[in-house]
């Protein structure tokens, strides 16, 4: 299997990779631009960018960091999508799984590491499992629009973590808001210190691989994309789309909820109130957009937006030009990304017409 | 100079990379004519008359309307040129009333910019009256029926003063009636000296409404001739390409046991009314049983209760005398029940899956293809293989996206897929629509071999042709009851339509009054 699944998960990608290759380079113009106008210079802009990113192991590392969460997001976002759902929720989810993997890190104490991380990853998985499970119950039984639901569901992992964090879970003597530190048995081993880059990004790249296989390979994953792409047909060939629609939100969700516990086993060590969303549950939009909801794509994309991310840090401070700018390059990618879409559509349909007319014809050669 | 034709299209050519869609292709029509535009989905009769509406540009050859030759490059210049077009798939708002969509884009103006309805209304008015079409100009389009769409669109052409009119595929999405209708007003627009083209591929139409004919095959023309000094055998022969039989060849019945059995069955609709009423119905094995009706009288429920995707408002559904009025469709296609849905594309294929999905959307989750939950790739193509190359699916590879094959291949995916299951009852709806004669030509054999093999068929068709060809027995449905029960031989085409309007009911009742 080794060898087909190399070549399906690369299959075409040369001509798929061509209009955010373009969007990207349009993009990192339009930054150039806008850096210029700064009154800064470009080209010391986006060596410091390079260099932050890529410059060495630890900002590598670094760099890792950044792309760990947005890999699982990315991938959170482009499973839903694949059932034809559009889970804005990825943000809640993900910060329902620090949270989760926040409480039981902290409060089992003398288990060995081996049993010790996977109930904590598992924590927070279920945690952002729930968080998925509501709304999809929601809009498979009474067809509740998940966008919505999701958005606010957001609002409620935000602000339920916050009264946790600040009354229930909050660590003595408290002159912080934050959870207690959790126990070194539930963290994860750093790579390439002193970044901060973990073990966590293995899992990342497994879970990747496994949602390929998933989806692609299984009858599950058979049943979630043929609900995706068209419910009725689904429905006829006896597939449950009420199941499908639930499952899907409960494996979305629960894969944000594993890269707010990665954050936490990796990261943080800790649950720290939030006072505003995170942000990576929305860029994992992003990212499942550039990366063409394909795990493939996701890890291209989310270790661009890695590095973007990460070597803004170095440009502010050593160039001195805001990291903000990076926010508005990425936006710019999106925004082109749409674009590719109407254009790539446009395109789509002379051509579509021409292959009706080859088989017409094609048919009554054969036919004669 | 005038000339003796208001349009003429010569040594048209156009292609697209890879294929000529028209070659060299003359086409001409005259004040006062209806000329029918023949040929196969694909032959290319859509890319000529979308060269004359200005969507396309053609290679080469030139346009002529009334003698001058023209350059059409886009719809807007079709238009005041006086070509008008209605398309296959109505351009009209729905929220939007019937008065809004024809005026909508040409709106006569008073001062200041406001519309100027009442000048509107009263062209419209005087249109509608010369041709005998009736139309309630302040309706919403969501809520008038197909045909009144239809009309609409053809008005919105003649308001913006269209001499030359085409309609593409104008009855496929009407009922036998409406069809009717739209023949009438055919001929009133041509007795008033418009020139209608008349693109299609059913052989009966043509036949019926068109005064000339031109035949397009892979491209090119085939021959313009005259309806009256021809017949369908020839024109049907002339599209494609070799001798067809219109007529369906079939063996006596032999009917075995009752498969299926509906008692008493009531169904409601989305509204909670009921759509099927009373329904008593019996197929046996080896006997193709015909719905006749026309659309809109309960058919769709009555499907959807069968197959378990509505639930049953009363009475009982016995397969082999068992009753599954509660079970879910996967348990219902497990049990032997095979479907070929009404819409296609809609229900019948999810047309971004390649071809090899689609032939097993409901077979993937069996365990020949499918081990602990992990597709098996090799008997999935084996599989997907022998069915496309007995079942002459014509596509390049199974790995074919379902929405780049052509409607008559998309319904040899879903024939395939479900005739091969073996299923004991095969329900079938509307299984030829949109196709050509060459594909309907296959799609009658299958479900006639079918039924040799002992299905038991149950076949719901608006075309009485395709009924009449195919059925060995034919009930009529009319506002979701059955209103008769004959025997092939007994029906005829007049009889069936009298019933399917309801006549016999209104007979009946008109006795019981007495």
């Amino acid at each position: 299997m080794g060898e087909d699944l190399k070549k399906d998960l690369f299959k075409d990608y040369g001509q798929k990779l061509f209009f955010p290759l373009v969007a990207l380079f349009i993009s990192l113009f339009a930054g150039g631009l806008l850096i210029a106008w700064l009154g800064e210079n470009p080209y010391i802009a986006f060596r410091h960018l390079f260099q932050g990113a890529l410059g060495s192991a630890t900002n590598f590392g670094e760099t890792l960091v950044y792309t760990t969460p947005l890999l699982l997001t990315g991938l959170s976002i482009a499973l839903s999508f694949r059932c034809g759902l559009f889970n804005i929720g990825a943000e809640g989810q993900y910060i329902m799984g620090m949270m989760g993997a926040a409480w039981v890190g902290s409060i089992f104490t003398g288990l060995p590491a081996w049993l010790h991380i996977p109930l904590t990853m598992g924590a927070g998985i279920l945690s952002g499992c729930l968080w998925g499970v509501v709304p999809g119950v929601f809009k498979a039984k009474y067809g509740a629009h998940e966008v919505i639901l999701t958005i606010m569901m957001n609002y409620i992992a935000l602000h339920f973590t916050g009264y946790l964090v600040n009354y229930i879970l909050l660590a003595p003597p408290g002159y912080l808001p934050a959870t207690r530190v959790i126990n070194a048995s539930a963290k994860l081993t750093r790579l390439l210190p002193p970044s901060r880059a973990n073990t966590g990004f293995f899992v990342a790249i497994i879970c990747l691989v496994m949602v390929y296989i998933f989806l692609w390979k299984t009858k599950w994953g058979f049943e979630i994309r043929a609900v995706g792409l068209n419910q009725e047909a689904a429905r006829y060939a006896g597939i449950n789309v009420t199941k499908n629609i639930v499952l899907a939100m409960a494996l979305s969700g629960g894969l944000a909820g594993l890269a707010g516990a990665l954050q936490v086993q990796g990261i943080q060590y800790r649950f720290n109130d939030l006072f505003a969303f995170t942000g990576y549950g929305f860029d994992g939009i992003a990212v499942s957009l550039l990366g063409n909801n394909h795990p493939a794509g996701i890890i291209l994309s989310a270790f661009l937006f890695g590095s973007l991310n990460c070597g803004a840090l170095q440009m502010q401070s050593v160039a001195g030009i805001p990291k903000d700018l990076i926010g508005i390059m990425q936006a710019v990618i999106v925004f082109f990304i749409s674009a590719d879409y109407l254009l790539r559509k446009k395109l789509e349909q002379p051509l579509g017409e021409e292959i009706n007319v080859r088989r017409g014809s094609a048919g009554q050669e054969v036919a004669k | 100079m005038t000339s003796e034709f208001l349009l003429e299209m010569q040594g048209i050519s156009k292609s697209f990379p890879g294929v000529q869609a028209n070659k060299d292709i003359n086409f001409n029509l005259r004040r006062g004519e209806v000329h029918a535009l023949l040929g196969e989905n694909g032959a290319g009769k859509t890319t000529l008359m979308k060269i004359l509406f200005g969507l396309y540009k053609p290679d080469g050859g030139e346009i002529r309307l009334k003698g001058e030759k023209v350059e059409i490059n886009s719809p807007e210049e079709a238009i005041r040129q006086g070509i008008g077009m209605v398309h296959q798939h109505f351009m009209l708002i729905p929220p939007f009333t019937v008065l809004e969509n024809i005026i909508l884009g040409a709106e006569p103006r008073k001062s200041l910019g406001r519309l100027d309805q009442a000048k509107a209304v009263k062209k419209i008015n005087s249109l509608s009256q010369q041709l005998g079409l009736k139309v309630e100009l302040d309706t919403k389009i969501e809520n008038v029926t197909v045909g009144m769409q239809q009309r609409v669109e053809i008005l919105k052409a003649l308001y913006r003063e269209a001499e030359v009119l085409i309609l593409d595929e104008p009855t496929s999405v009407l009922t036998p009636q409406e069809a009717e209708d739209l023949g009438e007003i055919i001929r009133e627009l041509a007795a008033g000296g418009k020139g209608v083209v008349f693109i299609t591929h059913k052989l009966k139409e043509v036949m019926k409404f068109a005064d000339r004919i031109t035949v397009i095959r892979g491209g090119r023309v085939v021959d313009s001739v005259n309806s009256s000094e021809t017949d369908i055998q020839t024109l049907a022969e002339m599209m494609v390409g070799r001798k067809v039989f219109l007529e369906m060849k079939k063996g006596p019945c032999r009917p075995g046991k009752v498969i299926l059995q509906t008692k008493n069955l009531k169904v409601v609709d989305n509204r909670r009314l009921p759509a099927v009423k009373r329904v008593n119905l019996q197929v046996r094995a080896g006997e193709i049983l015909a719905v006749a009706g026309v659309d809109g009288n309960g058919q769709s429920e009555l499907i959807e209760a069968l197959t378990g995707l509505r639930p049953v408002a009363g009475g009982q559904i016995l397969l082999e005398g068992q009753e599954i009025n509660y079970a879910n469709p996967r348990r219902i296609l497990e049990k032997g029940v095979g479907h070929i849905p009404e819409d296609r594309q809609k229900r019948g294929l999810v047309l971004d899956f390649s071809i090899q999905e689609n032939l097993l959307l409901e077979l993937y989750r069996t365990p020949q293809f499918c081990r602990a939950g992990f597709l098996r790739k090799e008997q999935s193509l084996t599989y997907a293989e022998n069915l496309i190359e007995e079942f002459d699916i014509r596509t390049p590879g199974p790995g074919i996206k379902a929405s780049s094959l052509s409607g008559g291949n998309q319904q040899k995916v879903i024939i395939a897929r479900e005739i091969r299951r073996d299923p004991q009852l095969l329900i079938v709806a509307q299984p030829t629509r949109g196709l050509d004669v060459g594909a309907i030509e296959f799609v009658h054999k299958q479900l006639i071999s079918a039924r040799d093999l002992g299905k038991a068929i149950l076949l719901f068709s608006l075309e009485l042709d395709e009924i009449l060809s195919l059925a060995d027995r034919i009930v009529v449905i009319y506002e979701g009851e059955i209103v008769g029960n004959l025997a092939r031989e007994e029906a005829t085409e007049e009889k069936l339509g009298l019933m399917m309007t309801g006549g016999l009911l209104a007979e009946r009742e008109a006795v019981n009054d007495g």
